[in-house]
């Protein structure tokens, strides 16, 4: 008898310190996006916060591409199964934004949770997408890259031209491919996220508006404005390059990097974060240069993001929330970002990571890592170079892929196109409107 | 010679059906109803509020001319499936049939695309015409043919017909080979004897003894390609360029759970539901009428 009760006795002690020790650790969960390079990177993050304090266990999740990661989140967050924190691209925003009550704002976050937080740390070209019009920051931003020119330097000599040759205008990118398909140069020319690229960006760089209501930050009654006549030039010199065989048109996503990468392509338009994959795999010269802009509007104004931010899922434990809280602080410290920033390509989001990669003399021994910054951060943002915020835009960046798709083949005229997608556009956004008034 | 058994009473028979009405219910009659009721509400994402809009969801949908034009899509894309798969089907199991030796090493190797799973399907064919690293576009190429499904829809089209009829053939040949040999050889003789060419044979005997068997895998092929087709397009084309692969499955899809636009794709559910009735009602009113069993 005597022993049984010890048994019993010993178990339940045993039990109750189980129990304890399991408590004693916060768990929250993360998903993301990130897989290959990316998602090891992540881990390493994840593995350093974790072994950092003995509170806050964070576990990670890859769901799959941006689209199916925030997808699995909403889904998640319909049935009550949904993380602490889930990464959302800059796409979804707006999304993530009019659906209050389902995120917590992230200066709340950090309040409430006691964690010391300084959002003016941050480069004011990425938190400005992610805080309100009255300056209040919901979101963390992540990763961040921007638009840029990859050049091969190898393709450029065998077309006959010089390697450093100023590539600053579309014009000059213009004459640069006309000599490389008189050479022979089987793909002159390659883009990467044709929307992003060649339409959002576009816009700020040229300071113009891509939706009405400074780009939807002021209100869900915008309308897109992406069909100006500066617009549609450009699109109908993109169809040219294509009906003459100068530009090869590759998907909608970033499929044309493999050309780039297998040496096929002369020039491409790709996210400065294609860089740790270029370099890798590159067994050419390549160069990085600034994203070009015609020269009729005087000084280029400055490009926009793409990329992620991370956002407190609404709807859990104090406890929770306040390992959340110190996790994102972590995530924003100087050395963090800074190693984030040398590894990937992605642009250094705090102004103090930044100023650490340069002090380091990481940008002189990789030169023209540091365009991505420059090119971002060169201007006082003006209403056009804020950003987007527009709803359901995962829906209208499908439009105008396919609008596009067809001035590439020829079908349509780029006035026609790009009447078309701000029309269908726009019935998506009165319907964004509707939904969430 | 019909056997007919009649129960007393009632609470047998109901009980030997409970089982199959508690499945239609739970995974037909609900969901259906959960999209009947959806269609006239338009949610926000996060079901955190919703706005009940009447038939505006529908009339939202049919204002789209893309919507219209994704019927198109559908019927081009069903009846290429469905006719080539099963064209092929017929001619595979003919083929086999005739086999003296190795017939089960044929059989078993022709079926074998059917096993694979439509996605898994796609991204074969995919990787074969691929524009960077295709085996098929590279020869295509040489042979001076520009191939680019990412840009011309012609070639999209094409591609995803492939990739859908290719698992299908193999369906098909399995249930046209059991139907060819179910035919009693004595008939097909006494033809012979009296003179009948192959053609003559299997264009009056064969093919209607083969209707039934017609009339079942026309049906199921139009089902396959209507509902089950989307795996093979999501991989391949995503429903691009502009549009030249969207079925309407596809676009309940991307509107559904890319787009997050739970309204509309209720509404578009509901409107398949609607059109595959119908479909089934022509199917088994008219066409049934040519079958003999």
């Amino acid at each position: 008898m005597k022993t049984i009760k010890a048994i019993i006795a010993s178990l339940a002690l045993f039990a109750m310190f189980a129990g304890t020790s399991a408590q004693a650790k916060v768990e929250i969960q993360w998903w993301h996006a990130f897989g290959g390079r990316l998602g090891e990177l992540l881990d390493e993050q994840v593995n350093k916060f974790n072994a950092s304090q003995d509170k806050y266990t964070v576990v990670h999740t890859r769901k799959g591409n941006y689209s199916e990661t925030l997808n699995a989140g909403i889904a998640a967050f319909r049935a009550g199964q949904h993380p602490n924190i889930l990464m959302v691209f800059e796409v979804g925003t707006a999304s993530l934004m009019a659906a209050k009550g389902a995120y917590v704002p992230m200066y709340q976050l950090m309040k409430d949770a006691g964690q010391r937080f300084n959002p003016n740390g941050f480069v004011s070209a990425v938190s400005g997408y992610y805080t309100t019009t009255d300056g209040k920051m919901l979101s963390m931003p992540y990763n961040s890259s921007t638009p840029v020119l990859w050049v091969n330097k190898d393709l450029m000599k065998k077309a006959g031209l010089d390697p450093e040759m100023d590539l600053s205008t579309w014009k000059r990118v213009g004459n640069a491919l006309d000599a490389a398909k008189a050479k022979g140069i089987d793909m002159p020319f390659c883009t990467c996220w044709h929307s992003w690229v060649h339409l959002e960006n576009f816009s700020a760089y040229h300071n113009i508006p891509f939706a009405s209501k400074s780009n939807g930050f002021a209100g869900l009654d915008t309308e897109l404005a992406f069909n100006s006549p500066v617009h549609i030039k450009h699109i109908q010199t993109l169809g040219k390059w294509a009906q003459e065989g100068k530009f090869k048109y590759m998907g909608r996503r970033n499929e044309a990097g493999k050309n780039f990468r297998a040496g096929e392509c002369m020039l491409m338009t790709e996210s400065s974060a294609g860089y740790a994959g270029i370099k890798k795999e590159a067994k050419f010269e390549f160069g990085i240069r600034h994203l070009p802009y015609y020269g009729a509007t005087e000084a280029p104004q400055n490009t926009i993001i793409g990329g992620s931010s991370l956002w407190a899922l609404s709807g859990k434990s104090k406890e929770e929330n306040k390992a959340t809280a110190a996790f994102l602080a972590f995530l924003s410290r100087t050395d963090i970002q800074a190693k984030w920033h040398q590894d990937t390509g992605y642009l250094g989001v705090t102004t103090a990571a930044a100023k650490a990669t340069k002090k380091s003399g990481f940008y002189k021994s990789n030169p023209g890592t540091d365009l991505a910054g420059i090119q971002m951060m060169r201007n006082k943002v003006t209403q056009n170079s804020k950003g987007l915020r527009l709803g359901s835009f995962d829906q209208i960046r499908g439009i105008i892929d396919e609008e596009m798709e067809g001035v590439y083949n020829g079908t349509k005229t780029a006035q026609v196109a790009l009447d078309s997608a701000v029309k269908r556009g726009n019935v998506l956004l009165r319907r964004f409107e509707r939904a969430n008034k | 010679m019909e056997k007919r058994v009649f129960f007393k009473g009632w609470w047998l028979p109901a009980l030997l059906v409970a089982p199959q009405l508690l499945i239609s219910f739970v995974f037909f009659f609900y969901p259906s109803g959960q999209a009947i009721w959806n269609s006239l509400f338009l949610p926000d994402p996060f079901g955190l509020k919703t706005e009940f809009v009447g038939l505006d969801n529908f009339r939202f949908l049919l204002s789209d001319p893309y919507y219209l034009a994704s019927f198109k899509t559908t019927i081009i894309f069903s009846t290429a499936v469905s006719v080539s798969s099963m064209a092929l089907g017929l001619y595979l199991a003919a083929l086999a049939d005739r086999l003296i030796k190795g017939a089960g090493v044929y059989q078993t190797l022709l079926i074998w695309p059917y096993a694979i799973a439509p996605a898994i399907a796609g991204v074969l064919w995919l990787f074969m015409f691929n524009g960077n690293i295709g085996l098929a576009s590279y020869y295509l190429k040489a042979l001076g043919y520009e191939w680019n499904h990412t840009l011309k829809g012609d070639q999209a089209m094409f591609l995803v017909i492939l990739a859908s009829s290719w698992g299908r053939i193999s369906y098909n040949f399995l249930f046209f080979l059991a139907g060819l040999q179910a035919i009693p050889k004595s008939i097909i003789e006494a033809a012979a004897i009296d003179g009948a060419s192959f053609w003559k044979r299997f264009g009056t005997i064969v093919i209607p003894l083969l209707s039934p068997i017609t009339f079942f895998l026309l049906v199921v092929n139009i089902v396959y390609a209507f509902f089950d087709t989307f795996g093979v397009i999501h991989t391949i084309t995503s429903g691009g360029p502009e549009q030249s692969t969207t079925i309407l499955v596809y676009k309940l899809f991307s509107d559904g759970f890319v787009s997050q636009d739970l309204g509309s794709s209720a509404a578009q559910s509901v409107i398949l539901l609607v059109l595959v009735g119908i479909l089934t009602v022509i199917q088994f009113k008219y066409i049934e009428r040519k079958v003999h069993y």
